[in-house]
């Protein structure tokens, strides 16, 4: 198992009050933001990913947001290219780059290349197509983003694989001349992740080209059900999917005592934590869904997908100058955690604690590449770092321990899509449900 | 008459008056309702090609335009591009050109409902009420996606306007123009009415005053006097 740690780097300083009246981080007036805490934070969190390695993590992650304190990886290839000069073994896994709010393909191509080429080999190139309010901050047209995302991917790899110089005339993107001498370490290209939050059509994309699906944080009985869809298509590819082509990400914090972790885990809904990641106006612009996930959302009207549903996204807008009663809000939030705890969805805990439910998850799951996603909200960094030391030292032993006794293998010791399937053979199963706990409505 | 950027919600009681003395031909723009999408239009000037097409093919050339909002924009298009298309041309509550000042309200960063309210000053009008009231059906959802995300695919940027329509404009000659705007309209600033004042030389103006960016479903009676007005019945 390759195990990972993930932060999304949030900027700590933003009052919480203020994230609650905006009733979400993006949209935020950048009049908050403290450059000199910012470069603190920056310099922080590019210490505690070289800390993980010290610690014997496998990799660390990175992500990308805009106009967010959220995330403060606007530009992740930058701090990307940064550690793949001030650490030597982790691999860099990027989940991922949103190519359809880039926009340009060839330019990315010459970015990720050159991150491979100073690490010698590290990164992990993953792909997403943006967040909802992504479109708005890159002004990316939402009802192309899939064409866009598409096209970028494909493009990207052509551009790493065939010499040039060529000529490019696609859909959505245009090029005179292809020929970035700026080429992959790895060959023929670096290997990818796909990360996602439960969008079939990505999951079968993915699965279609054997690119391992990371499930970001999604619930246990949904994420097996859509690992199932996967490896139906691997199936109609014609290979076996297994624990290589599948990794989980999961909101953790691990403190000396469970009280402790408890306490400092609220950082996960400070402000309202990831369900007010964005509002629903922003998180599902106007052609973003396919229209076959739009009549899903139609005919679901308490059924929800990044926390928006329809009748989210039927609400007309709410009066600004309404009175907000904070301490409701900070309560409801408290609430939400707590059953997002029992229900698998974020675990706070001693090592112990933490143990015992990643055992359970990855039992059913059986992913292959595990990612510790780190703390969230104004906690001190010496809790940080507290944090990723008994993750790496006590959680992670015991995990990879584990691991084997199942037989979860990585991407990185069982290539993806490489066991083939005979024809006419059936696929085996690639979740075990008979370990799902219950999991609340 | 060209629908607006939400469709063509049914028959209005102003369609019924203005059929008394007209055929009324509505279009269903391709990606609403039932008819599909077309993927190789991806803005609303290949959309005011294809319909200049079908007003040619149908033998429809030479009849006068009423065009809502962004059906506005796409009558705008099709008469500069061929003004001989329309005998006279209403506009209401414009889009099109960018604005001389304020800015076209970024209906697509606002949940459907907020939406749909900004687009009338009175949600309380009975013709509003009886189009867009009580609780929004499944097929009236998928409806109101399916419309804003056509919208976004072809107007997303610059957003519901083209700044080489006001040069076309310049040759439509003494086509008549009446532009329509609501004196309360959330969704099309003044600017937009001013910036097709100084695009086309034969215009008139009305305003209606009270109403929204939907004047037709909030003064029918004065909207109906302008347009017959215009029309000459």
């Amino acid at each position: 198992m390759h195990v990972a740690y993930f932060t999304e780097r949030p900027y700590r300083w933003v009052p919480e009050d203020d994230v609650i009246r905006n009733k979400a981080f993006f949209g935020l007036s950048n009049a908050l933001f403290d450059h000199v805490r910012g470069a603190e934070d920056y310099n922080y969190y590019l210490d505690e990913y070289v800390r993980a390695e010290e610690l014997g993590f496998d990799g660390v992650a990175l992500n990308e947001h805009h106009g967010n304190p959220f995330c403060m990886g606007n530009v992740m290839n930058v701090e990307a290219a940064i550690l793949a000069r001030i650490t030597e073994r982790v691999k860099i896994i990027l989940i991922g780059n949103p190519l359809p709010v880039i926009k340009h393909p060839l330019r990315m191509a010459e970015e990720l290349a050159t991150i491979d080429l100073i690490s010698r080999g590290r990164l992990v190139a993953g792909w997403v197509r943006g967040a909802g309010s992504e479109q708005f901050f890159n002004n990316a047209n939402p009802a192309y983003n899939r064409e866009m995302f598409e096209e970028a991917y494909e493009f990207i790899q052509m551009a790493w694989t065939r010499p040039g110089p060529w000529r490019y005339e696609g859909k959505h993107f245009h090029y005179r001349h292809v020929n970035p001498w700026a080429l992959p370490y790895q060959k023929p290209v670096p290997p990818t992740m796909i990360p996602g939050v439960l969008s079939p059509e990505t999951v079968r994309w993915a699965a279609a080209k054997a690119l391992p699906y990371i499930g970001l944080g999604t619930s246990l009985g949904p994420t097996a059900d859509l690992w199932d869809i996967y490896a139906d298509v691997a199936a109609e590819n014609g290979y076996q999917a297994g624990s290589e082509n599948f990794g989980y990400l999961i909101p953790t914090f691990v403190a000396d005592t469970d009280e402790k972790a408890q306490e400092l885990g609220k950082g996960f809904i400070y402000g309202g934590g990831q369900t007010v990641f964005s509002r629903p106006e922003h998180t599902l612009p106007p052609g973003y869904n396919s229209k076959d996930a739009i009549r899903r959302l139609s005919k679901q009207p308490g059924g929800s997908w990044l926390g928006v549903n329809r009748n989210k996204l039927m609400q007309a807008a709410t009066d600004d100058n309404a009175p907000i009663d904070y301490e409701a809000v900070r309560a409801r939030a408290e609430g939400q955690l707590r059953k997002s705890q029992r229900n698998y969805l974020t675990l706070l805990g001693s090592p112990d604690t933490i143990i015992e439910k990643v055992k359970t998850m990855i039992s059913v799951l059986r992913p292959g590449t595990f990612v510790f996603f780190g703390p969230q909200g104004p906690v001190p960094n010496e809790d940080r770092m507290r944090n990723l030391e008994l993750l790496g030292k006590y959680v992670m032993p015991e995990i990879k321990a584990y691991a084997k006794e199942l037989g979860l293998n990585s991407p990185f010791e069982a290539r993806p899509g490489e066991n083939k399937l005979r024809e006419g053979a059936t696929r085996t199963s690639v979740v075990d449900r008979s370990g799902m706990p219950n999991i609340e409505g | 008459m060209l629908h607006d950027e939400l469709g063509y919600p049914g028959w209005m009681s102003w369609n019924d008056r203005l059929a008394q003395h007209h055929e009324l031909i509505v279009p269903m723009q391709p990606g609403y309702g039932q008819t599909p999408r077309v993927d190789w239009i991806r803005s609303y000037r290949d959309l005011a090609g294809f319909y200049a097409r079908m007003l040619r093919e149908q033998g429809w050339a030479g009849c006068p335009v009423i065009g809502f909002s962004a059906g506005a924009f796409i009558a705008a298009e099709m008469a500069a591009a061929c003004p001989d298309l329309f005998s006279r041309m209403v506009l209401v509550g414009p889009l099109g050109l960018r604005p001389t000042e304020g800015e076209i309200f970024d209906f697509l960063a606002v949940t459907i409902r907020t939406h749909v309210a900004a687009t009338v000053s009175n949600v309380d009008a009975p013709e509003f009420g009886r189009i867009y009231g009580g609780d929004m059906t499944p097929e009236q959802f998928e409806a109101f996606e399916d419309a804003r995300a056509e919208t976004a695919r072809i107007g997303w940027e610059p957003f519901m306007f083209n700044d080489s329509l006001a040069h076309h404009l310049q040759g439509v000659g003494d086509l008549p123009a009446l532009l329509v705007r609501g004196t309360a309209d959330l969704i099309a600033p003044r600017g937009c009415i001013s910036a097709y004042e100084s695009a086309i030389p034969n215009h008139t103006v009305v305003e209606i005053p009270g109403a929204g960016h939907r004047p037709e479903i909030e003064d029918p009676d004065a909207f109906l006097a302008a347009v017959t007005n215009f029309l000459g019945v």
